[in-house]
């Protein structure tokens, strides 16, 4: 039974992460690349994106604390960021990216910075809400389930 | 203006003084500049005299010596009063003389005045004060467009408008606000007075009391000085630039001198082993003629052969060494480009052309490949022909056969083989053609593959017409056509197409390529050779090129070997048959399928059809011809050959099946023994000795033993492994290792993904992985031309956004060495090549093929797909990938 709830929960929730626009179809590809071969590679995308993705934020923030900023640098990084938020399909954070790098490219800093607190609000949200889904399956994989596709 | 200014002074003088000790402008009081009025000196006299009298006091005596001083005394008084009223007089006079201070004052004023205006004059210099409001006070301007009350009590705002105004008018009261004096240079755009550049110098004035009260200012016009100075800049950077290009341009010519050197070391070490060599093999054709049983007569075969092949590799090197640049490179290119494209290649030899005869092997060759591939090139639909006929010697031959045969016996090193012993010629490539008459003895199978099966009877019949009406050696004029379908040769182009360095326009050259050498050399080269190289064509029709080349023939031939062999005789039936058919000296190439020609046929055949057509002395030089096309579909079709180890029974089927209409001369009795044997050799070849026997029994009519197909193998083995080599990515793969190696890597093409983001790389190896493909992935575009220069790739992933170099010019710069045949751009874009051992002995033989490049776009503006085509990619594919788009593109790109 309690399986059974778990099971549900982490299908609910997985949609609302769809709806909300937290995740898209990209995200569905990854899943769809682990296997028994793979077990683990989603988790193992996600954390390479986490640690990614915070070197980029900080390096951002560093750079947008200098006298002079280097836009150029900038707009690499959140290429960057754009790039592996694609990937994994994590969307509202990429369609942050799109926005930031036009302000990179503008050189407008009050915008780069309030894009940053977005970026790095939305970043925050999506880490939660992903590290809360895989809490949800491993516990459905400790109570020996198998995770709902 | 003067008086304007002193009241200014006075102005200025009733403020106080203040305690300020700075070293600045204070208005404290009048400069004093000018010298004072010299102070008139006073003259005057004091006379002091005693009166001193000898007399005793109040005597006589005394009184009236006293009286008569007195007297005295009184006179002198008198007289000094009366000098005095003199002196009263002309000082009254001259105080009447004197003028008055304020005139004084005046002309001192009006000589400052002079002075300044003196001084000034032509000064392009402008000053003025202006008080804390920045309103003039006073200004000096020599060259006024404007009265000084149009100025004075106005700011500059206020006065004139353009460019430059505000920053003076901002400069200035930064002055004022800072307490420091400042210079700056100011560019004015002013309908005032055009475009005039100032320096200018602005210092703050200050009050007694340290109030900063307004600023003094001075401008002077410095824009010659500025226009000078800007022109000075741009000559030396102009200069810097320069000097860069002279040392890339030395380093080129360093670089080419030492290519030279190298390739002039390697033409003397392939001389110095040629001839030793050719001795060797001389002295076996030698023993060859003389009395030997069947088994010593096999050996000496396979050591003539041998030794031929050797020979032929190393005149190849030669060949390379001599034209590399110019011809060669030019022509492996080009005859990759052919394989792209669907195009019929033939042959058409008349039937009295004799078989043999003796010419510059490596020069006719390369004329012969240069126009060939020339004629590919610009065809892009349609035929490419070779005809070959006997002509009557040309008027223009007069002097020049002579030369040309004088010129073609330099390359004959067997001439001194016997001419009633043997069948064959003098030219080295002979040892080819006897080692095949040998062999016809052993087994007719072997024969038929290795050696054009018509050439008995092409003997037979120079052997009728010519060489028993005349005596040892004759000279014939053979007029080849090269011709084609091509795009044509206008007609006003015609005149300069054999010059140096000349294409047929600018847009030529850069939509094909090549440097506009290979004509004039082969002009040249005919010429040479006692020829006549000519062109007709008409546009969008084609071209025909003719050169018409004096040969000799040489007329002893004797088929007694032939006739002695039953088994040759039944070849001859074979042949005979053949040469019945309306085929007869026409051979035809059509590729089915880009790969499958080449692939299947391998050297073998070409060698074959080629040793036919244009008779020995031609063979050399189609063999060369199709070593180039050889090279490509193996580094191209690796996995097709690989097939081979897997399922070597039903690929030689396939392979018969596809070399039927390649040929369409080929005999159909023949054809069962030469796949058998092309099966053997590269089963053989790939799997190594372990199965030789087995190969052996596959080939249905093979009658030869063991040692015919040892025989087989060493002849094709100094070519594949340098193949190989070149290919594989360490070159030192162990042979056993290959076809393991080689049966892993057959269904599985060779992706290369560039891709900066991990994420990324992670995500698209997974879906690759899950696709069945495992794929190299690097992570930048330097990289990625780094492993294409290392690996050959059958599609390429690009990213287009990347660090250190991006997708678009990694791009290009492949693109460029499929192009060129070279990685010079790469080199200048600072990409070294890395050199594999192996690659020294063919560095270019393998021609370049067309990569599929996929971008990876990111949908960003910077990455429009127009750009991703305009640089040379072949698709895109938007990020992020999935699935869906990796599969079509895999389906699309990797057939």
């Amino acid at each position: 039974m309690d399986l059974v709830h778990l099971q549900r929960q982490l299908v609910d929730y997985r949609t609302s992460l769809y709806h909300e626009g937290f995740l898209d179809e990209q995200f569905t590809q990854l899943q769809s690349l682990q296997d028994e071969n793979n077990p683990d590679f989603v988790v193992e995308v996600v954390s390479l994106f986490f640690e990614d993705s915070e070197r980029l934020l900080n390096e951002l923030s560093k750079a947008l604390e200098q006298q002079i900023i280097d836009f150029k640098r900038m707009d690499a990084q959140v290429h960057q960021l754009k790039g592996s938020s694609s990937s994994i399909g994590a969307h509202r954070v990429q369609k942050l990216c799109i926005v930031f790098r036009n302000y990179c490219e503008a050189q407008n800093v009050e915008g780069c910075l309030k894009c940053l607190q977005q970026v790095k609000h939305e970043y925050g949200i999506i880490k939660t809400k992903l590290e809360s889904m895989f809490q949800l399956e491993q516990q459905i994989l400790n109570a020996g389930g198998s995770i709902p596709v | 203006m003067l008086v304007h200014w002193i009241l200014e002074e006075h102005r200025f003088e009733e403020e106080r003084y203040g305690g300020d000790k700075r070293s600045i402008s204070i208005l404290d009081g009048i400069y004093d500049i000018w010298q004072e009025v010299p102070r008139r000196k006073k003259n005057v006299v004091v006379p002091s005299k005693r009166v001193e009298i000898d007399a005793e006091y109040d005597t006589v005596i005394y009184w009236k010596q006293r009286a008569m001083h007195l007297e005295k005394m009184l006179e002198a008084s008198m007289q000094r009063e009366q000098l005095l009223k003199e002196k009263l007089q002309e000082s009254i006079k001259n105080l009447e003389k004197q003028s008055s201070p304020v005139e004084e004052l005046s002309q001192i004023l009006k000589r400052a005045d002079n002075f300044l205006h003196f001084v000034l004059q032509t000064a392009p210099v402008v000053f003025g004060h202006q008080d804390k409001e920045l309103r003039y006070r006073f200004i000096y301007n020599h060259f006024p467009s404007l009265q000084e009350e149009d100025i004075l009590g106005k700011t500059d705002v206020e006065i004139f408008t353009g460019s430059g105004v505000k920053e003076s008018q901002d400069f200035k009261k930064e002055v004022m606000d800072k307490g420091l004096p400042a210079k700056r240079e100011i560019t004015f755009e002013t309908e005032l007075f055009g475009s005039k550049t100032f320096l200018i110098y602005v210092e703050p004035v200050f009050s007694k009391a340290g109030e900063t009260i307004g600023i003094n200012y001075m401008g002077m016009d410095i824009t010659d000085q500025v226009r000078k100075r800007e022109r000075m800049i741009k000559i030396r950077e102009e200069i810097a630039v320069q000097k860069a290009k002279e040392t890339e341009l030395n380093r080129t010519i360093h670089i080419t001198e030492e290519t030279m050197r190298a390739k002039q070391m390697l033409a003397t070490m392939s001389h110095e082993i040629r001839s030793p060599l050719s001795g060797v093999v001389s002295m076996a054709e030698i023993l060859a003629t003389t009395k030997l049983d069947r088994e010593q007569r096999q050996l000496l075969n396979v050591m003539l052969s041998s030794g031929d092949l050797v020979l032929q590799l190393i005149n190849d090197i030669l060949d390379l060494s001599k034209v590399e640049s110019e011809v060669v490179k030019h022509v492996l290119q080009t005859a990759a480009a052919s394989l792209q494209k669907i195009l019929t290649l033939e042959g058409n030899v008349a039937d009295d052309v004799p078989i043999e005869v003796i010419g510059d092997v490596l020069r006719i060759r390369q004329i012969l490949t240069n126009l060939i591939s020339n004629a590919i090139k610009f065809t892009h639909e349609g035929k490419v022909g070779v005809k070959l006929y006997v002509v009557p010697e040309p008027p223009f031959a007069k002097e020049g056969s002579q030369h040309g045969s004088d010129g073609s016996t330099a390359n004959q090193t067997t001439t001194n083989v016997p001419k009633e012993e043997t069948c064959t010629s003098t030219s080295q490539t002979s040892s080819d053609q006897r080692g095949f008459h040998g062999k016809k003895h052993e087994g007719s199978c072997q024969n038929r593959s290795q050696c054009e099966p018509g050439t008995p009877v092409m003997n037979g019949k120079i052997d009728v017409t010519e060489e028993q009406a005349e005596l040892p050696e004759t000279t014939v004029w053979i007029r080849c056509d090269v011709y084609d379908t091509g795009i044509g040769i206008p007609e006003n182009a015609l005149p300069t197409l054999f010059k140096k360095y000349m294409q047929v326009s600018a847009d030529h050259a850069r939509k094909y390529g090549g440097t506009g050498l290979g004509l004039a050399i082969c002009k040249q080269l005919v010429e040479l050779m006692g020829g006549r190289l000519t062109v007709s064509s008409r546009v969008h029709c084609g071209s025909t090129f003719t050169f018409i080349l004096p040969y000799k023939v040489s007329l002893s031939c004797d088929h007694s070997d032939d006739s002695d062999d039953p088994n040759d005789l039944s070849d001859m039936d074979d042949h005979g048959d053949s040469d019945d058919d309306a085929t007869n000296g026409f051979f035809q190439f059509q590729p089915l399928t880009l790969g499958s020609l080449f692939s299947s046929n391998g050297s073998s055949r070409t060698q074959k059809l080629l040793a036919h057509n244009i008779g020995h002395v031609n063979s050399h030089k189609i063999n060369g011809f199709s070593e180039n096309y050889c090279s490509f579909p193996t580094s191209n079709g690796q996995a097709k050959e690989m097939d081979l180890v897997e399922d070597a029974c039903s690929v030689a089927e396939a392979l018969e099946i596809s070399s039927e209409p390649e040929c369409s001369f080929s005999h159909s009795p023949d054809h069962d023994s030469e796949s058998a044997i092309c099966r053997g050799r590269r089963h053989h070849n790939d799997v190594n000795a372990e199965n030789k026997v087995s190969t052996i029994d596959v080939s249905p009519t093979c009658s030869g033993t063991s040692r015919e197909v040892d025989v087989k193998v060493k002849i094709s083995e100094p070519q594949l492994p340098a193949e190989r080599q070149g290919r594989s990515d360490s070159g030192s793969q162990s042979t056993l290792n290959i076809s393991q190696e080689v049966s892993n890597s057959i269904s599985k093409p060779k992706i290369l993904l560039v891709e900066d983001n991990k994420i990324n790389v992670l995500v698209t190896q997974s879906m690759m992985k899950q696709l069945g493909h495992t794929i190299d992935v690097v992570n930048n575009g330097v990289q990625a031309v780094r492993a294409v220069q290392c690996r050959s790739y059958d599609l390429v992933l690009m990213d287009v956004c990347m660090p250190v170099m991006d997708g678009l010019q990694a791009t290009r710069l492949i693109r460029s060495f499929e192009e060129t045949g070279n990685w010079d751009a790469a080199a200048k874009a600072g990409i070294e090549r890395p050199s594999p051992s192996s690659d020294s002995l063919q560095p270019d033989c393998t021609p370049p093929k067309h990569i599929p490049i996929i971008a990876m776009t990111a949908n960003a503006l910077s990455e429009s797909a127009e750009e991703c085509f305009a640089n040379g990619m072949d698709s895109f594919v938007s990020k992020p990938v999935t699935f869906q788009k990796l599969k079509e593109c895999l389906e699309q790109y990797l057939p």
